[in-house]
């Protein structure tokens, strides 16, 4: 019960044990690609005054997101946050959409009714955000206790940070999936910043995972910035949640490397801090071992990356193109018909 | 037909859709073995089990939150607040995930959460009040007011069948008191939709919950002077029949809107400022409001007696616009 941190994984052999063929890894790097690749361009469109209101990213994360995500089976469910855009495209959300999502296009998942990262397909099993951050916690767990009424082998992962950590839905969720032992998996993206909180401010133990214990399930604390460590860590809770075993808290250490927002130019973090963390960059630190591990050459590298940027050079357009939301059908939808329930999880 | 209490008409129509609709179930704080505070749920974790009938720890933000993520995954489920007042603690649920989830993902979120509402029992300023119209604000959901054990089964039917988020504030004052005909076959009672409580020519009461048998009592008084008076029950907030209560005020150009909750901010208001917007040329006096004061629920008897409308204060009110 007592907290674990987790152990890199080493060889391909380990890696295979885990689960993952060597196209499943060049899979994950393409999606680590994909996703600072939508967040760096979205960056350029908000320069462009091309994104209204805020924008932010998840620069620093990408191992963390797209490694819990590639552990999640295709009926699994999740409540991902603004840093977890990862998990999104790991499940498959095409990223020309989230392009029309930043811009306040009709095209969008939420039509221009909601920004940023405030959004989700429902069809690919993940719920939408709020911005009141974990308040997303208690609805992961009412998905898990719906699996568990009806008997369902499906698993249900919550996302939250270390400042969300400090708020009572946190431990409202937590505490009633320990007392339940419900298949749901509880993920800290623990980038050490809440805006320009430090982690000293937003808690007083030495790892958010030490809470678990007090909740009566298992919690391990992971390099965020590894990805095997980080989808080995996941797979782990996940398919022990699957197998009845109850929660688990993973906390995910990484930094977050950009401001909170677009508009925060970060000047409270140490500058020491982001130049240690930049030498254990997600992509890079993964890109450096396919090359070690998995015999990655020069030319596959190049493909991925080509692919990776026409793919999101075409989304763009593809965005641009499309066009911004009728303020005539404003008041449409405030509530719901029947016909509404026709979606994969309502039936 | 069978004569029921409104509580046992709420606890038949909740058991009736368990039974039909396995995707039903029902969770909150003593609603399981001990069959709720009000015993709404008595016997029912012996017919559904344990997971189907949930005891759920001291969280309203998890009961809530909870529900909302069932939803979403296909469920039906029916939270019990021990006390209305306790959802101040889930309003960010209702609020911020439920009630907006629809709109902008796409995702209606089915839920109803029961709130056993009202004042009359010295229960003080934390287990009487009546927060209907601080939701009645919040697009996206749904409001609900029983006032007979008829509606009361058939209100929270189709609260529990209807795609949205539904609040359903039955009345504590109504739960033992109130006794009457209830179909024994299962029915859904149409949301915005006001029932005629009592018809009369020449002054209107709009009101809601357990308010209407305030307002009957005092239309009886009344009726000594030759004075008729129509008693509009508005069943639910959201929506409301915006068609019946104009109807009435043209019919009898004098209303008189009612309501247990406070004053400044109440739903009385708007349907004010409705009759006053679409109806002004009809009527013979201006839209009178009787509500409680703005001040909490009082505890001690006679300070909760001049906080809720008594009979009095209606007669009165009714007295004034008869005369205008």
């Amino acid at each position: 019960m007592a907290i674990r941190e987790a152990e890199p994984l080493g060889s391909l052999s380990e890696v295979r044990e885990a689960g993952l063929d060597r196209e499943d890894l060049l899979g994950i790097y393409r999606n680590m690609l994909v996703t600072r690749g939508i967040e760096e361009r979205g960056h350029i469109l908000y320069k462009q005054g091309k994104i209204p209101g805020s924008f932010y990213t998840g620069r620093g994360n990408e191992a963390s997101s797209v490694g819990v995500a590639t552990a999640l089976g295709p009926d699994d469910v999740g409540t991902p946050l603004h840093r977890d855009m990862g998990v999104h495209v790991t499940r498959g959300v095409e990223p020309w959409r989230i392009f029309a999502q930043y811009m306040g296009r009709y095209d969008g998942p939420t039509h221009g009714r909601d920004g940023n990262v405030h959004m989700a397909d429902a069809n690919l099993g993940l719920i939408a955000m709020v911005s009141h951050l974990p308040a997303m916690l208690p609805v992961a767990v009412g998905c898990a206790l719906a699996f568990r009424i009806r008997g369902q082998d499906r698993v249900a992962v919550g996302w939250y940070g270390e400042g969300a950590s400090a708020r009572g839905d946190t431990h409202e969720a937590m505490n009633f999936a320990g007392v339940r032992r419900l298949p749901v998996v509880f993920v800290c993206d623990n980038n050490q910043w809440a805006y320009s909180t430090p982690t000293h401010l937003e808690y007083a133990c030495e790892h958010l995972a030490d809470r678990a214990q007090g909740y009566g399930f298992d919690g391990v604390v992971v390099d965020g910035t590894d990805v095997l460590a980080v989808y080995r860590e996941a797979k782990r809770a996940i398919e022990k949640a699957r197998n009845g075993g109850g929660p688990t808290l993973i906390e995910s250490l990484t930094l977050r490397m950009e401001g909170h927002a677009v508009h925060d130019d970060a000047f409270y973090v140490p500058k020491e801090m982001f130049e240690q963390w930049a030498k254990s960059d997600p992509i890079e630190r993964f890109r450096t071992w396919l090359q070690e591990h998995a015999e990655l050459t020069g030319d596959e590298e190049d493909g991925i990356t080509a692919g990776v940027k026409k793919l999101l050079n075409d989304a763009l357009s593809r965005a641009e193109e499309s066009p911004l939301p009728d303020p005539a059908k404003l008041t449409e939808g405030v509530f719901a018909t029947q016909e509404d329930l026709d979606t994969p999880h309502h039936k | 037909m069978s004569e029921k209490t409104y509580l046992q008409a709420i606890s038949d129509g909740l058991r009736e859709e368990m039974r039909r609709d396995q995707r039903v179930f029902v969770i909150g704080e003593d609603v399981g073995v001990y069959g709720g505070a009000f015993k709404v749920t008595l016997g029912f974790q012996e017919e559904f089990g344990a997971w189907r009938v949930i005891d759920a720890p001291l969280s309203e933000t998890a009961i809530v939150g909870g529900c909302t993520g069932a939803a979403i995954m296909g469920m039906r489920p029916v939270a019990e607040m021990q006390f209305a007042d306790f959802i101040s603690c889930a309003w960010d649920q209702l609020v911020t995930v439920a009630a907006k989830q629809r709109w902008r993902a796409g995702t209606p979120v089915p839920i109803t959460v029961r709130l056993p509402s009202g004042g009359g029992f010295s229960g003080g300023p934390f287990h009487s009040q009546n927060p209907e119209s601080s939701f009645a604000h919040i697009p996206g959901l749904k409001v609900i007011c029983p006032a007979t054990p008829e509606d009361a089964k058939g209100l929270l039917a189709s609260a529990i069948q209807d795609p949205n988020p539904c609040l359903y504030f039955e009345h504590k004052h109504l739960y033992r008191r109130i006794k009457a005909e209830v179909p024994d076959e299962r029915y859904e009672t149409p949301f915005g939709k006001a029932r005629v409580h009592q018809e009369g020519d020449d002054l209107t009461v709009i009101t809601w919950g357990a308010m209407v048998y305030t307002a009957e009592e005092a239309a009886a008084q009344l009726d000594g002077d030759g004075v008729s008076v129509e008693i509009l029950d508005l069943r639910t907030l959201i929506p409301w029949d915006k068609q019946a209560v104009l109807e009435s005020a043209r019919k009898t150009s004098k209303v008189l809107v009612l309501h247990e909750d406070t004053h400044t901010g109440g739903f009385g208001g708007e349907i004010a400022a409705t009759i006053a917007e679409e109806a002004f040329e009809d009527l013979d006096a201006p839209v009178k409001r009787i509500t409680a004061p703005d001040s909490p629920v009082p505890f001690s008897p006679p300070l909760e007696k001049a906080f809720i409308p008594q009979v009095d204060d209606v007669v009165a009110g009714l007295r004034d616009l008869a005369e205008y």
